[in-house]
This record gives structure tokens, sequence and C-alpha cells, in this order.
């Protein structure tokens, strides 16, 4: 793969998050925390309403990467959850090239990685080491 | 409140297998459709054996298979209600595909208070090998805890 600093090389618009998408994730990914499609239970923890799963959001950052690069390719993948991500959301992932590297005898790259929602506001700052 | 005695607290470690039928549940939630995780062919034109788990699928398989998915918030006397998700970390060490049996094997590794005492990160390393003992995967979560404080 060719690269250079500052290249977009991760770009992916998703569908908003329904609550559907919230119950389907909930069985999917096992992670069966009732403050992500219980209503009653979100509001008794103080939120206004249910809310993404951040692995949900993680889970499509992931899927934008390996659109981009060979999933064989990544060697970490590291998100922070910056801001809960609510219903409805409309989500854009995106990864440009930080750095070019060598580790381990490999030629890799530091890919700089964004989701965010339709509102701009960033809701996973992360970012990947993949190899060339 | 969690506190420094909890460092280096190990958990049950989980076993799992890396099911087709779950996987593809999994890709259809996401609406993935890259061939590489849902066509034999594809994958192994990209060198695997068998169609590949995504980057963040293992996160999924340790608690889809644990007798106790939340051990670690019990264990420590943490409320899930008060809990979220503040740093998740993978690196990948081999391939994981479908077929495999992991073992994830979970410790906690720091335990930090912020904000005087209102919220406290609790990091959670877990170690993956796979059924030929091969060390696949490392990943960290670090989950927030947001402490009642006396008002």
């Amino acid at each position: 793969m060719v690269a250079a600093v500052g290249d977009r090389v991760v770009h992916k618009a998703f569908p908003p998050i329904t609550r559907h998408t919230l119950a389907l994730y909930c069985g999917a990914s096992g992670d069966h925390n009732p403050i992500h499609v219980d209503l009653d239970f979100a509001r008794k923890a103080g939120f206004p309403d249910v809310f993404a799963h951040g692995m949900l959001v993680m889970a499509y950052l992931g899927q934008a990467l390996t659109d981009a690069v060979r999933p064989s390719s990544i060697r970490s993948f590291s998100t922070r959850f910056a801001a809960i991500t609510q219903l409805g959301a409309q989500l854009t992932c995106e990864g440009h090239v930080a750095e070019l590297l060598e580790q381990n005898g490999e030629r890799r790259m530091r890919l700089s990685l964004t989701t965010k929602d339709e509102t701009g506001e960033i809701k996973l700052a992360g970012e990947a080491i993949v190899a060339l | 409140m969690v506190d420094q005695s909890a460092v280096g607290r190990c958990f049950t470690p989980v076993t799992a297998r890396v099911e087709p039928g779950r996987l593809r549940y999994f890709f259809n939630t996401l609406g993935e459709t890259n061939p590489v995780y849902r066509d034999g062919a594809a994958a192994q034109a990209e060198g695997y054996t068998a169609l590949p788990a995504p980057p963040t699928y293992l996160f999924c398989l340790e608690m889809m298979d644990a007798a106790e998915p939340f051990e670690f918030l019990t264990a420590l006397g943490i409320d899930i209600a008060r809990v979220l998700h503040g740093e998740q970390r993978f690196n990948y060490l081999a391939p994981v595909v479908v077929g495999d049996t992991l073992t994830f094997r979970p410790r906690v590794t720091s335990v930090t208070d912020k904000k005087g005492g209102a919220m406290t990160l609790v990091v959670i390393e877990t170690e993956v090998t796979n059924q030929h003992g091969a060390h696949v995967a490392d990943a960290a979560r670090t989950i927030v805890v947001r402490n009642e404080v006396a008002a």
C-alpha cells in the first residue's frame, strides 16, 4: 500500500443508529448491559434515553478500517470513547496517515482515527498501527 | 469504591469458540459486506485458513461465553448502571478465524481516581491465546466508574 502522511485512507458513513440496532448488537456482542436497550433502566441510571454501546461504535470504525486495509495487516487498534453516542446518530469514520514508521523490521503506518456524528462531535478518537 | 487493592486481581478465564453463525449475526447487525469476512475464497486469497474475526470481535467473544460476563463488576463491587467504557485497545499478534477456540485471561492492571474521586478509571488487560497455545492478542479496556459523591 502506498501511503503518505496526511492522506485520508479511511472514510465511511453509516446509517442512523436505531433501537433495533442496539437490540441486535446486544445479542450479537454478548454485551447485555440493560443501559443500552432498556429505557427504564437507562432513566433510573440518570440518562435521558438508551445510548449506543461504545463497542458498537468501535465495530463501525473497525469496519471502516478493514474496508481500507487488510485485516491481517492491523497490528493494533485503540480508541478513547470521547462522548456518548445517542440514538439516531449518523456516524462517519475517518482515518488519516499520521506517521510512517518502522517497527520490528516492518514498515508500518500509524493512522489517526475518528468517529463523528452528524453534528461533527467526536465520539471516538483513536489510532491503528497497520503494516504496509 | 474500587481502590488500589484491586490491582493484580485476576478473573475467571473464559474459553470461547469462534462460531460461524454467531459471527454472521454480528456482521448482519453491522451491515458488514466485505467479502473477506463473508466469502471463504476471498478470505483464503488474503492468506486466512478460514473466515477471519473482525478487529473488535475478541471483546464480544469474551462476554458471550463467560459464565458471568460482568464478573469484573460484581467482584469489584461496581454497579453496572454507573460504568462507562472509557478506552479500548487491541494488539494483534496472530490471526483469529472461525473454528478457533480462544482463552481469555483478564486481570486488573491499574486503578486511578479522577476529579477528586468523582470518577475511578479501572484498566483490565486480557491475554488471548488459541487452541494451539499461541498468544494471538492482548486486549485492554478502561472502564469509567461514576462514583456516588456525597452531596
